[in-house]
């Protein structure tokens, strides 16, 4: 797996955690749903805990725990799937301030979209990463100087910009 | 005289009446253009596999056709300058076999450009202010209008304005690119729905409420292909500030719950369909009241920016009827026929609208050439202020020309091949390019389109005959708008054999109905003697003034099936 994150490839500081493993007392670990609860439960506050989820995850099941979470994990079945970008716009609405990571197989031409939703950071298989490169996830994220839209992150709003022109 | 904006100066030949694009605008389309070069650059190298390059070259227009790509450039809302209507024909010239085609979303089609080509295709297109962004793909797709957008005597208002606020909305949005399917957005403003917007994913149709203000009636789930529906309200009226959040709701809804186990069950039709519009409105007005709607707060002012620039032409102050007119159509009947069809009221006096039919006798519906195309922008420059309009109907606009002028811009039709008068008349087909370009198709479309339209060949016997819409689709995806014609037809294959299924009753204004199955499927050769059986029919039945859909409605759908098998007992075989 690789991990972009900033336009770059990084090393993850977090690990996947197998549902056979035992929970390990430090460090950044990803759980599945299934077992965020009883994380939750045997880990102090002060552990650093993450969640993967499907796409189809309903928030609610995710609302309760949000504060507590340092990474959610929304896995995209199909890169052409975008049920992804909205439940991280909703996680983002809920007030989730943690690393929000998009894991399957997206293509670089949607990290501006990613990042527009509240991604921070994109997880791809190595395959993928050896085919599309680092540079070419750097050049994506500069593609649009603005965006039309209003209220996503990166880009600047274009809106924003015609009215501080308009203003004398 | 209205306000001439000086921005308009910086364009040669550019009307008053259109949007321009600002430096942002114009760098966004560049940086589309940039970024698709890189992707075709990244497929061809292999960074990107096919696969994963489609849904890319969809989002710009790029189809792989049965025979070559085809590339769908956007016309927003239907509406080109002289300037971008010159630049396609050069287009067709250059990278095309001479000609294009103009759709049913008013878009147009190129049908032989290589891969290669399409970069510089889309970079010639920018230098215009034109695209092809979301023309296809699952996606919000190019917003379209009524094709009488502000010269229509019926409008409440404008509906342009709303259209560009949508287009530039709906680029390349962050959330709503990787959707279910394809999602279509019509907008109307008048009282006569030309727009369709009752068979669109989303409809908007502008109203004025009790205290008038201005807003829109927001209904969702229509649309045709193999499972035809009718929208239904899911906002009785939307203010104008909370457009945007409305629509964005929705999408949001159907993004998140919008089928995706199966490609033919994926629209938000299907959707409205399976759990209800009473749930589905629920789910959007709960989204809608939860969402963060502070940053819509400027929308009034961005939508009234880009009102001003779609504002009236400057038009002179005439008399409401032509003397000129009147003259000319007495003395050359050719005229007067094309007068009496092809021209509709318009709102200023002593000015009309001209619809250019793209169907001439035996010809391929929404086909033109880029002679043709340049005849058209010349005819606007000298007639129209430089603007013309795409209709759903596959025909051109002229949306202001002096009633004074209608002689002398026939004659300069005339003289392109473009003065077939046969607006709204039976040969003026709405048909999908079928089997001789489509690799959807399973039947051909422009043939049959062209024999029925030979077979209606005299022109007297089809004003006889008055408004009467026929539309041909060469599969059930239904891009032909059959479902809707008063007249459908379906192309489909049996055992290896074209079979074309004839539907009646089809609407797609407001009173919107989808057609009625006739009966067993006929051949290829059978459909005109078909559709002729049927015409007649409603000849003698019809009541004075009575269009073929009231008929149809008045005495039912038994009496015209009673025609077929009346004349299959005659040995008609039918």
């Amino acid at each position: 797996m690789a991990l972009i994150s900033d336009g770059g490839f990084i090393e993850d500081a977090w690990r996947r955690l197998a549902d056979e493993e035992a929970l390990p007392k430090a460090g950044k670990v990803i759980v599945s749903l299934p077992r965020l609860q009883h994380a939750l439960d045997v880990l102090g506050p002060e552990a650093s805990l993450g969640v993967i989820v499907m796409n189809t995850t309903e928030p609610s099941a995710l609302i309760d725990a949000l504060p507590r979470l340092g990474l959610v994990s929304i896995s995209f079945p199909a890169f052409s799937d975008g049920r992804g970008f909205s439940l991280a716009r909703l996680l983002r609405r809920a007030g989730f301030k943690g690393e929000l990571r998009a894991s399957g197989r997206l293509v670089a031409d949607q990290y501006a979209h990613a990042v527009g939703c509240g991604f921070d950071t994109i997880e791809i298989p190595d395959d993928l990463a050896e085919r599309q490169d680092e540079e070419q996830w750097r050049a994506a994220l500069n593609v649009y100087a603005m965006s039309y839209q209003r209220g996503y992150s990166g880009r600047g709003s274009i809106l924003e910009a015609r009215r501080r022109a308009a203003r004398p | 005289m209205t306000a001439h904006d000086p921005e308009a100066m910086r364009r040669p030949n550019a009307p008053t009446t259109t949007y321009l694009y600002d430096d942002y605008d114009a760098a966004f389309v560049r940086e589309r253009v940039a970024e698709f070069r890189e992707q075709v650059r990244r497929r061809l190298s292999g960074a990107l596999t096919e696969e994963e390059f489609r849904p890319f070259r969809l989002m710009n227009g790029l189809y792989l056709q049965l025979h070559a790509y085809m590339l769908r450039v956007a016309i927003p809302y239907g509406t080109l300058t002289a300037r971008q209507m010159r630049r396609l024909a050069d287009i067709a010239d250059k990278w095309d076999k001479g000609y294009g085609h103009f759709t049913t979303r008013q878009n147009l089609q190129y049908n032989w450009p290589k891969l290669v080509d399409t970069p510089d295709i889309l970079e010639a297109l920018a230098d215009v202010e034109m695209h092809a962004i979301q023309t296809s793909g699952n996606c919000i797709r190019n917003v379209t209008a009524d094709h009488f957008a502000g010269v229509a005597q019926d409008e409440i208002e404008d509906p342009r304005p709303t259209a560009e606020f949508l287009r530039q909305w709906s680029s390349l949005h962050p959330e709503f690119s990787f959707l279910p399917r394809k999602f279509k957005i019509a907008v109307t403003g008048a009282e006569h729905d030309r727009a369709a917007i009752m068979v669109h994913d989303v409809g908007l149709r502008i109203v004025r409420n009790d205290s008038g203000e201005i807003g829109y009636q927001v209904v969702a789930g229509g649309g045709l292909g193999r499972s035809p529906f009718v929208g239904k309200v899911v906002g009785d009226f939307v203010p104008r500030h909370d457009l945007l959040a409305f629509l964005e709701a929705i999408m949001r809804v159907y993004n998140r719950f919008g089928r995706r186990d199966n490609k033919y069950k994926a629209r938000i039709k299907i959707l409205v369909h399976e759990k209800g519009i009473d749930d589905i409105r629920a789910e959007v007005e709960a989204e809608f009241a939860a969402m963060d709607r502070s940053v819509f707060a400027h929308d009034p002012e961005e939508f009234e920016r880009i009102a001003g620039f779609l504002a009236p032409p400057p038009y002179e102050s005439l008399a409401r009827d032509s003397q000129m007119l009147r003259a000319a159509k007495l003395e050359t009947p050719a005229f007067a026929n094309f007068a009496d069809v092809n021209v509709s009221a318009h709102k200023i006096p002593g000015y009309a609208i001209v619809t250019v039919s793209l169907k001439p006798i035996g010809g391929v519906p929404g086909d033109a050439t880029s002679d043709q195309m340049r005849a058209l922008a010349d005819a606007s420059e000298r007639f129209g202020f430089g603007e013309l309009r795409v209709s759903h109907e596959q025909n051109i606009i002229l949306p202001h020309v002096k009633q004074d002028d209608l002689f002398a811009l026939w004659r300069m039709l005339d003289a392109a091949g473009l003065a077939t008068a046969n607006a709204g008349l039976v040969s003026d087909i709405i048909s999908c390019p079928g089997m001789d370009y489509c690799s959807l198709a399973t039947a051909r479309s422009i043939p049959i389109a062209q024999a029925i339209s030979k077979r209606f060949a005299d022109m007297s016997r089809q004003r006889r005959i008055g408004k009467l819409g026929i539309k041909i689709s060469g599969c059930i995806n239904a891009c032909g708008h059959h479902h809707v014609g008063a007249i459908g037809i379906l192309g489909l294959e049996k055992k290896g054999q074209e079979s074309y299924q004839i539907t009646l009753g089809g609407d797609p204004t407001f009173s919107a109905s989808i057609g009625e199955i006739l009966g067993p499927g006929v051949t290829a050769e059978q459909v005109p003697d078909v559709i002729e059986h049927l015409v007649d029919f409603y000849l003698a039945e019809r009541e004075e003034g009575e269009a073929f859909i009231d008929t149809w409605r008045r005495i039912g759908h038994a009496r015209f099936k009673d025609v077929l098998r009346r004349e299959g007992e005659d040995g008609a075989d039918i």
